[in-house]
């Protein structure tokens, strides 16, 4: 017996995980959530069949959206997270202790719920009492929110789907009114390669840059995203993600990573000439 | 009909059966279920292709049905609660006709509120037919239109007793109605007909706690776009009849100018969204209310903007509210209405309804998600705080009272010229001046040009309104009538 999840990364192109068996499936009133083991990636999450998280790779993701803003922000003590239902975020957040307060807002409990149950790999830093659990629409909590956060950071899933608000312009700007003067927001920002993706990632670029003064775009390699090159977005009030980092004094905090280190920040910023195009042409 | 109920559709039931019969097609339409234009059936899909066909006997005709649409008029009049029901695939636009036609002939009066559709006006022109306007009440901080009140309504009728009907918008399209109840009762007292235009309230034939309909207020005619609250394909209304009016006449009327070859698309959506309605609207209508509601309360939280609703009613020019429309009074921010609504596309791909002076109306529907209404006060809450200004210079908008100088079939057809919009101050405009939409005129053929409507037209003009209806389509000219 050959049991395979497959996702259509394009209408051409197919990519498939050997399944060793399922653990989960479920639907909430949002979407259809499955978690699988497998002999290469581990445990897995899908929601609406699409990959969120491997255990194998989550790491990669995880430390690249939380500590490239957090490391740049020189004293980030209250941090907004937006998605990120599986905890991963949350996670490498907790290990600052600098860090006061984080809130967390996730459309669909059910996924928090079947994580914490299942993906403890990700979902282990619920109980940290600096930690708020809001259950609600992030578009409407960010709505009511003023010059109050340091960082934001927004795992969001596709720009279609539940998630398809954490991609307007409206979010971003209510990002940009609940940050401080000097806040920074960071999100999932898509993938450059396939065109479809691209377009979404030029749409969603050309929204941020329209809404912060400081927009810029970094990399990473997800192996089990489409295509495996991933990007993410810094948008900033005041810091250059580059110019104002101190990667000595983050090394001085002595967090632990297996992806992130300072050389790699700065590398990170460093794109493909294509990339560096495709940002331009909406910019 | 015998033993059919609600659950049935006939035009839907028996365009299935027609495929599944394989017909070989030597009659038209040439397409032949597509195959003779294949970038088309790839656009729309072969399913709808296929089911684009001409009328035939297993599927009965429009202009004289005796079958299958025969059956489904008469399972929508029952579910509308009418005597009679004519499914029309001209729009609304041709349902409001009808009933004009059908009420009036040439130089008989008909009593009606001025901000009617284009599509009234038009019916005048037709059928030669004299309007005699009841000025709508206006609210003046907000700048629309109201309903009618019914004092006026019966000073009206009392000033022409020999008026043959009114017409009454039930609702507005700012979701206002009149005393349709009293009205009915004052126009039958004094023989005159009732027409409803209800292109924006066929839900209140299914939801609860909605405005009275035009069938359960004993009015005799109302036209009703299903396809705006109704979920039908864009073109397709209905119109209804109450027990006096001779529905054999009415065909008659009806294919006066009615197409020969009316669209099975339209006609199936009809079907279908009549049986959805029958059987679910209550529920699918207190989604709507609900998301209005909640949509309402988180604007007026924003500060601001003004979404109204119940507690504009007063018992007369405002006699109900219907709830499910999102309307919004923008001039607070600073910001003129249609200057919102092209804010909301240009900078959030976001598309409501339309746009005027000091409001904006967003159309809320069962197709609507939370997560979209979401996103439209979002929106709207950064459009206050990225481009709201102070409010003082702005312009209300108001209600102009028309001079009527020429009935509106007089000024279509008389001799004209054409003038530069300045220089028509004092003259009598033969066609149409309109924001479209909501595409209620600001001027209407017959009616004599003022400084006051100029500077209205020149001011909607810069503030971005959609204009149209005149023969220059940049409106920088009109036609007036050559005396």
């Amino acid at each position: 017996m050959e049991l395979w999840f497959t996702e259509r990364h394009t209408p051409n192109v197919k990519f498939s995980i050997k399944v060793d068996h399922q653990l989960y499936s479920g639907n909430s009133e949002f979407q259809r959530i499955d978690v699988f083991d497998s002999k290469e990636f581990g445990r897995f999450l899908t929601l609406d069949g699409y990959m969120m998280l491997t255990e194998k790779d989550e790491f990669i993701y995880h430390e690249m959206i939380t500590h490239v803003p957090m490391a740049v922000h020189p004293n980030p003590k209250n941090i907004l997270v937006i998605g990120a239902g599986d905890g991963g975020v949350v996670r490498e957040l907790t290990r600052y202790p600098s860090v006061e307060s984080i809130d967390l807002v996730e459309i669909d409990e059910l996924v928090v719920e079947v994580c914490k149950k299942y993906l403890p790999t990700t979902a282990c830093r619920f109980d940290d009492p600096r930690v708020h659990v809001f259950y609600e629409d992030g578009v409407k909590f960010i709505r009511r929110c003023n010059d109050q956060y340091d960082v934001i950071i927004v795992d969001s899933t596709d720009p279609f789907g539940p998630g398809e608000g954490l991609f307007t312009k409206e979010f971003y700007g209510s990002c940009f009114k609940a940050l401080r003067d000097d806040g920074i927001m960071v999100n999932q920002h898509e993938s450059p390669f396939y065109d479809e993706d691209a377009a979404a990632m030029q749409r969603s670029h050309k929204r941020i840059v329209e809404s912060f003064p400081i927009s810029k775009v970094y990399q990473a390699h997800i192996p089990t995203y489409p295509s495996g090159h991933w990007l993410f977005g810094f948008a900033s009030k005041k810091y250059h993600p580059t110019n104002d980092y101190n990667g000595t004094k983050w090394s001085m905090q002595g967090i632990k990573t297996r992806y992130y280190n300072p050389r790699l920040h700065t590398g990170a910023f460093a794109l493909p000439c294509y990339v560096e195009e495709l940002l331009r042409d909406v910019e | 009909m015998a033993d059919l109920s609600q659950t049935n559709a006939p035009i839907y039931e028996a365009l299935r059966k027609f495929r599944r019969m394989r017909v070989v097609p030597f009659d038209v339409p040439g397409h032949k279920r597509g195959r003779g234009n294949m970038e088309l059936t790839e656009f729309l899909g072969e399913d709808c292709m296929n089911v684009d066909v001409n009328s035939m006997k297993p599927l009965d005709n429009l202009c004289h049905p005796v079958s299958v649409i025969k059956d489904a008029e008469e399972l929508a009049a029952e579910a509308f609660g009418a005597a009679n029901a004519f499914f029309m695939v001209g729009g609304t636009t041709s349902a409001v006709q009808s009933m004009i036609m059908y009420a009036c002939k040439e130089g008989d009066k008909i009593i009606m509120p001025r901000n009617v559709h284009r599509s009234a006006i038009n019916a005048l022109i037709l059928t030669g037919a004299v309007p005699v306007y009841v000025n709508p009440d206006v609210n003046r901080k907000l700048g629309i239109a109201l309903g009618m009140s019914v004092a006026q309504v019966e000073q009206a009728i009392l000033d022409n007793p020999d008026a043959k009907a009114i017409m009454v918008n039930n609702p507005t399209y700012y979701g206002i109605c009149s005393d349709l109840k009293r009205i009915t009762e004052l126009a039958h007292a004094h023989g005159m007909l009732v027409l409803v235009d209800e292109a924006h309230g066929t839900h209140f034939y299914f939801g609860e706690n909605f405005p009275v309909t035009a069938m359960a207020a004993g009015a005799d005619c109302a036209s009703v776009s299903m396809h705006k609250s109704g979920g039908s394909l864009t073109q397709s209304s209905f119109l209804l009849l109450g027990k006096n009016i001779n529905a054999d006449y009415m065909r008659q009327v009806i294919n006066l100018t009615q197409t020969t070859s009316a669209s099975y698309l339209l006609l199936s959506s009809l079907d279908i969204s009549r049986k959805r309605l029958a059987l679910g609207g209550r529920e699918i209508f207190a989604q709507t209310v609900e998301m209005a509601e909640y949509a309402r309360s988180e604007i007026n939280d924003i500060g601001g903007y003004y979404a109204y609703s119940r507690e504009l009613v007063n018992g007369d020019s405002i006699f109900d509210f219907d709830v499910s429309k999102l309307s919004i009074y923008t001039l607070p921010i600073g910001l003129a209405g249609i200057e919102v609504y092209d804010l909301l596309r240009d900078e959030y791909d976001i598309q409501i309804e339309f746009g005027d002076i000091g409001n904006v109306l967003a159309y809320i529907s069962v197709g609507d998600r939370k997560r979209d209404i979401e996103r439209l006060i979002s929106a709207l809450s950064e459009i206050k705080r990225r481009f709201g200004k102070s409010g003082s210079d702005m312009l209300t908008q108001e209600y102009i009272s028309p001079v009527v100088a020429e009935t509106p079939r007089k000024a279509f057809y008389a001799q004209k010229r054409s003038l530069p919009l300045e220089e028509t101050a004092g003259l009598v405009c033969s066609e149409f001046v309109m924001c479209y939409p909501p595409g209620i005129p600001i001027l209407a053929p017959g009616e004599l040009i003022t400084d006051e409507i100029i500077e209205y037209i020149k001011y909607a003009k810069e503030k971005g309104c959609q204009m149209t209806g005149t023969e220059d389509i940049n409106i920088e000219r009109l036609n007036v009538l050559d005396y």
